[in-house]
């Protein structure tokens, strides 16, 4: 089997959990990756402070799409203070495979997109 | 299995033994050899090449037009015989053949010297959908700052320009500059430059003509192209990265005002004023890319002793297998002309399925370098309905083995995503 695409990441990828529009919500983003171009959005929802629920919409490669979907399942339910503190280390670990240097973007759009919604920071996760 | 045969490479076209040339190709990747198809890039460098780089840093190395001991005139004698043999490749006049960074340091040298004194309130410019960025934001940033309006010329479905559509913008009386690119590097398509400067110089208006991809794949003579600017770069050209060039019409460059001021450039310096030297110096301010025009130097020897007729007969027959055997893939879709006689020696390709950056990763599996991304293109990107594409790229070491490793290696990325 392949390193990278791991079955469970060509799953992700091919259908992907929490990917669509959720109207209404309350934060919102949309963020590139400017390699490839390719976009990434998400719409969050918050209730008592935290990401209730959430939608990624976008396109990308299987590395990205995977992550966020991924993501989006661990990132319901999390206290917004915790999405804030979110580094890359966690999404790495969370994806479970080697992702080289160049690949290393396309695994942090989501997060990117996710605490741009959450605090602004449009910095690429450290 | 099928019963199709299997597409013939004109062997006669293809160049040998020229691979021997090339030091990288020792290396291994993976316990497999190394597969280079990204030549579009930046291409492969010959041992002539790159000895001529270490020899003159060994041997020759001192600063140019400043000493007067022997070894600052052997540098001098380096570095303007490297311009001599770099404009004698392309029928230019080294006087007005100017050493940049790269080409996109030759296209903001025009935009910025001939732009900012050429270009006002009202005016034109027009530039294709097909540009790379180089060619293109430097453009915005001038109409934006002149109030002037960027039009583009749009590309059909093969990838193509339209000579009509060329003479109704012109015909409208405002464009003062074209800017085109000669080889496109996503669509590969090879755009008319000689009936297009012809028309363009009879409105009277300037061309300003990309030739990254083409001056490594195809003669070029700016004799008979006819562009008043043409720049194109070292490293896609056996050359070293840090050295580009930009040839530009007498009239014109004598007219402007240089881009980077400093030394080198000036003829004299008084407390306020300055005055400059003469073509090509007044636009190579500071101390140029000696070794690394001395390198280019080499390159384009190098390609002359191959014959550039040999080596575009070469890249077409190769790129002519590639578009046959990227056929038996399916989902894959070409982007540009069905037909490589239009085409320079790349093919830009998607796979349904498939993102490019995960079929470029895909095919590293097998060894072969490919290409992926939005290839500094995004307005093209937009006009294809995509993000972004692979992309295939020959050079003259390429074999029609590596196409067919690049084949193998696309078919079982496909195995791998289940497709």
């Amino acid at each position: 089997m392949d390193d990278l695409y791991r079955d469970y990441i060509l799953d992700h990828y091919k259908q992907p959990r929490n990917f669509g529009e959720l109207d209404p919500h309350d934060l919102e983003a949309l963020e590139h990756n400017p390699l490839c171009g390719d976009e990434l959005g998400v719409h969050i929802r918050v209730k008592d402070g935290r990401i209730e629920d959430l939608r990624f919409h976008g396109h990308g490669c299987a590395i990205s799409q995977a992550s966020a979907s991924i993501a989006s399942e661990e990132l319901k339910g999390m206290e917004l203070s915790e999405v804030e503190g979110l580094g890359a280390d966690w999404m790495i670990e969370l994806l479970g495979i080697p992702v080289s240097a160049t690949r290393r973007k396309c695994a942090l759009l989501n997060l990117k997109v996710v605490r741009g919604a959450v605090s602004g920071d449009h910095a690429w996760p450290t | 299995m099928t019963s199709r045969p299997m597409p013939q490479v004109a062997d006669s076209a293809v160049l040998s033994g020229v691979r021997a040339d090339f030091p990288i190709f020792r290396r291994e990747f993976g316990g497999r050899p190394l597969v280079y198809l990204d030549s579009g890039a930046t291409s492969q460098k010959p041992d002539v090449v790159i000895e001529a780089v270490a020899e003159h840093l060994r041997s020759h190395n001192a600063n140019v037009h400043r000493g007067v001991y022997a070894l600052a005139q052997e540098a001098d004698a380096a570095y303007d015989g490297a311009r001599r043999r770099v404009a004698a490749f392309t029928g230019a006049d080294p006087q007005t053949t100017i050493f940049t960074k790269n080409v996109t340091e030759a296209i903001n040298l025009v935009a910025y010297s001939w732009g900012r004194a050429n270009i006002a309130a009202g005016d034109a410019v027009l530039i294709t959908q097909a540009e790379h960025h180089a060619n293109l934001v430097p453009w915005q940033m001038l109409c934006r700052e002149r109030s002037a309006e960027l039009r583009y010329l749009e590309v059909d479905d093969h990838g193509e320009l339209s000579l009509d559509a060329l003479d109704s913008e012109l015909a409208r009386g405002d464009v003062k500059l074209v800017a085109f690119t000669h080889v496109s590097n996503v669509l590969g398509t090879i755009n008319p430059v000689a009936e297009m400067t012809e028309r363009i110089r009879a409105a009277g208006a300037v061309s300003l003509v990309d030739g990254a991809q083409a001056v490594p794949q195809m003669p070029v003579d700016l004799g008979s192209l006819g562009a008043d600017f043409y720049g194109w770069t070292g490293h896609k050209a056996l050359g070293p990265t840090g050295v580009g060039v930009l040839h530009g019409r007498r009239e014109l460059l004598e007219q402007m005002e240089p881009f980077l001021t400093g030394g080198d450039m000036i003829a004299s310096v008084d407390f306020h004023t300055a005055s400059w030297n003469e073509l090509p110096y007044k636009f190579e301010a500071g101390t140029p890319p000696i070794a690394e025009a001395v390198g280019l130097g080499a390159a384009v020897d190098y390609l002359s002793a191959l014959g550039m007729e040999r080596v575009r007969a070469h890249d077409q027959a190769l790129t002519a297998y590639m578009l046959e055997r990227l056929a038996e893939i399916p989902g894959l879709r070409v982007a540009g002309p069905p037909d490589a006689e239009r085409r320079g020696g790349l093919v830009s390709f998607t796979i349904e399925g498939m993102h490019p950056h995960d079929i470029a990763e895909l095919a590293d599996r097998g060894g072969v370098c490919i290409r992926a991304g939005h290839h500094c293109a995004q307005p093209l990107m937009r006009c294809l309905g995509v993000s972004a594409t692979a992309r295939a790229s020959v050079g003259v070491y390429n074999e029609p083995a590596d196409i067919d490793a690049l084949v193998e290696a696309l078919i079982r990325g496909r195995e791998v995503f289940g497709l």
